[in-house]
């Protein structure tokens, strides 16, 4: 279960987050919604542990221990995996490569053997192919020369990896056709287990369709200023966020 | 911003060949004169064209100035306050590893050097590749691994002091002949001064059967290093060439100056490649080898083929540009480096291309990385002359830095006096940022792992070019030099 309380951070001298609360038990999908720039991002950031931003107050408790205590990595090793919105480009750095090594350091944290090329091989396949890539992918250099659909189509490949129990995507959607999102629906999906969770930053109905979570939270200025079960999404498909704001204001 | 700051905190003197051996030294006086060129000469038993080519070199670089063009500061080398020959004492040479000093055959094992042969049982099959091995210590060759099987097949492979006695006419035909004795100031040094290095010479149409090697350690204090390389690779042979170095982590500068010469005759290719790896000095700059070098190889046939590959980790400043001369028809030069400086090390490096022959070509790979408080500079040349009809160059020359206190530079040279020749020169910067490190950290990466992925994914063009076991070797070092995972 991820417990976020008071939750306040800042870039900077600006505050971004002025205070979020927000409980997802284990097993549930939460939507997150809101205008750009009301702080969506740099949730999946702290979460995460990205070193720009500086938590100036409240918790965030995952399984019983304090995320804002540990490094990236460990988070990672702890279950928490960030799709990234704009995927980063590793020149030279093969995919399949970083892929493994990215497997066998949380394997290794978690006292598991480590993967060799051949078995890593084995099991990538079987990923890409349940998500429509090509084999080619994982010859290829990390990002470089992608387009921005296949980028999240290899987030979704790395969450698939790598088996996270709390999975943050932060518009894996934006800018996907049909097929994609089908895929990145299909990629949340095939984790779901009493024990997985997962929060996902969207601004689409059409994505939450095929994921339909069990809460969606607006987030506006810095705090989340309403929670409802799916027709909350639907609800701001339709009127936007303007009566929202003007509530939150 | 604090986690680049943490990387460079995390580089830290992760120098592990800076032990020192306990040896007995046969040394020649401090201090550079007519008399020591001499004293070299008589100690090595030198036949009298040699010396005359020394004193001839001595008495150009006495009239010659240092450079200072290059990107590098230093004080003054006080070249009177070395040594200028310093050999381990011994009756008489080793005439077989058997006879080799246990102490040095004990060091080098340390370095991971195979001084042995590895012997071929019936029906024992190694899939270890062979790879033959001149050690040069100080001031000499100790010992020179694989000889027998290489003369099988005609292949001379022997200290360059061995080949001046035993080879005599190949030796005077072609030493000088690539870098002349008054090319610079420290080729002419060299030239008065050196003391040994490798002799290889392939004959006429001949692959030589295995990778041959030669391993520089300094050990001496106040000493210099010149040393001398020379391989000819007649028509149509094929030789494959690596060169490690290393030295004891000391707190005085001291003086490497070598002088590399190959000659490729028509279609054949010599691959030279270097692991160099002298001691950079600590992480407030004090100590680590001045690396002034001089390599040059020509390409005097028709489509032979030079291609450098060199791995720069060490020395407190390397000066060094390996370069082809190209004059056979059809030539090929190629160039791939990575030259890494961390804390105050200094590397002004790159290569020259001269394309003199008609359809020549040459590739430049240049990976510069930078990170502390060290400047990295690539210098390159490549000059098309009117007679390099349909020549083509293409210069690919990328800069990365760690941390925002290093810098990189770069400074081409493009001389084009054929209408016909085609020169593209590339060059792009970037930095191990923010961003790249927290994807891999949170994809469950530590730092050191996020630094060591991205370095060798920035360097994979020019690693792969080298033969595989060094390859391993080079990235294990790029993560060495850069992490202080102090093995």
């Amino acid at each position: 279960m991820l417990e976020i309380r008071g939750l306040t951070a800042s870039i900077g001298e600006k505050p971004i987050l002025k205070g979020i609360d927000l409980t997802v038990p284990d097993g549930e999908v939460h939507a997150i919604m809101g205008p750009n720039g009301a702080g969506k991002s740099t949730l999946g950031y702290v979460l995460s542990g990205r070193d720009d931003y500086t938590v100036t107050g409240g918790s965030v408790v995952y399984n019983g221990v304090d995320l804002l205590d540990m490094a990236p990595e460990q988070r990672a090793a702890a279950g928490v995996f960030l799709a990234f919105q704009a995927p980063i480009e590793l020149p030279g750095v093969n995919n399949a490569n970083f892929l493994r090594t990215a497997l066998n350091a949380i394997r290794r944290a978690h006292g598991e053997s480590e993967l060799d090329a051949v078995q890593f091989l084995k099991l990538a396949r079987i990923e890409t192919k349940r998500l429509a890539m090509p084999d080619d992918m994982l010859k290829r250099n990390v990002n470089v020369g992608f387009s921005g659909g296949e980028k999240k189509r290899n987030e979704v490949l790395q969450m698939a990896l790598l088996r996270p129990s709390l999975a943050i995507l932060d518009e894996t959607d934006s800018g996907l056709d049909i097929d994609a999102l089908r895929i990145v629906a299909d990629g949340v999906n095939a984790l779901r287990a009493p024990t997985f969770s997962a929060l996902v930053i969207t601004h689409h109905q059409r994505l939450l369709d095929r994921l339909v979570p069990n809460r969606v939270h607006v987030l506006a200025h810095g705090r989340i200023v309403r929670s409802g079960g799916p027709e909350l999404a639907r609800e701001l498909e339709k009127n936007g966020y303007a009566d929202l704001l003007a509530e939150a204001a | 911003m604090s986690t680049t700051a943490e990387t460079i905190d995390a580089i830290s003197t992760g120098y592990k060949w800076g032990f020192e051996t306990d040896i007995e030294m046969d040394l020649a006086p401090k201090g550079l004169n007519e008399d020591i060129v001499r004293l070299i000469s008589a100690r090595k038993n030198e036949p009298d064209w040699l010396l005359e080519y020394r004193l001839k070199a001595f008495a150009a670089w006495q009239k010659m100035e240092e450079p200072d063009w290059a990107r590098v500061a230093h004080p003054p080398i006080d070249y009177q306050d070395l040594h200028y020959y310093a050999a381990p004492k011994k009756k008489d040479g080793p005439k077989s590893l058997d006879e080799v000093d246990p102490e040095l055959l004990k060091m080098y094992e340390k370095l991971g050097i195979p001084l042995k042969e590895r012997a071929v049982l019936a029906g024992v099959v190694d899939d270890r590749p062979q790879i033959a091995v001149d050690a040069v210590f100080d001031s000499v060759s100790v010992a020179t691994t694989y000889r027998e099987a290489l003369s099988k097949v005609g292949v001379i492979f022997c200290p360059i002091s061995e080949a001046v006695r035993d080879h005599p006419d190949l030796v005077q035909q072609y030493l000088g002949s690539v870098v002349p004795v008054a090319d610079n100031y420290f080729s002419a040094l060299n030239a008065a001064v050196f003391t040994d290095g490798s002799f290889c010479y392939i004959p006429k149409g001949v692959r030589c059967p295995m990778e041959l090697s030669t391993y520089f350690r300094i050990n001496a204090r106040n000493t210099g290093q010149f040393e001398r390389t020379l391989i000819v690779a007649e028509a149509g042979a094929h030789v494959s060439y690596l060169e490690g170095c290393t030295a004891p982590q000391r707190d005085e500068n001291q003086l490497h100056a070598a002088v590399v010469e190959l000659i490729a005759m028509d279609d054949a290719t010599i691959k030279y490649s270097t692991v160099q790896n002298w001691y950079p000095g600590d992480e407030n700059g004090k100590g680590g080898i001045y690396n002034f070098v001089t390599k040059r190889g020509v390409c005097r046939g028709a489509r032979s083929k030079i291609s450098w590959t060199q791995v720069e980790t060490g020395s407190a400043i390397t000066w060094k540009y390996p370069s082809c001369v190209l004059i056979g028809e059809d030539s090929v030069g190629e160039f791939y480096s990575v030259a890494v400086t961390t804390h105050h090390q200094q590397a002004d490096t790159g290569t020259k291309m001269i394309h003199i022959g008609k359809g020549s070509t040459s590739t430049i790979v240049s990976k510069g990385i930078s990170a502390g408080k060290s400047n990295n500079t690539y210098r390159g040349l490549v000059r098309m002359l009117p007679s390099a009809d349909g020549a083509r160059n293409h210069t690919q020359c990328d800069s990365l830095l760690i941390g925002d206190t290093c810098g990189a530079h770069t400074v081409p040279y493009i001389e084009s006096r054929n209408p016909s020749a085609r020169v593209e020169h590339e060059a792009t910067t970037s930095k191990i940022d923010e961003e790249k490190l927290f994807y891999c950290r949170q994809r469950g990466l530590t730092e050191e792992d996020a630094v060591n992925l991205i370095v060798n994914g920035f360097c994979k063009e020019v690693l792969k070019e080298l033969p595989m076991e060094f390859a391993v070797e080079a990235q294990k070092l790029l993560a060495v030099s850069l992490e202080g995972s102090v093995g």
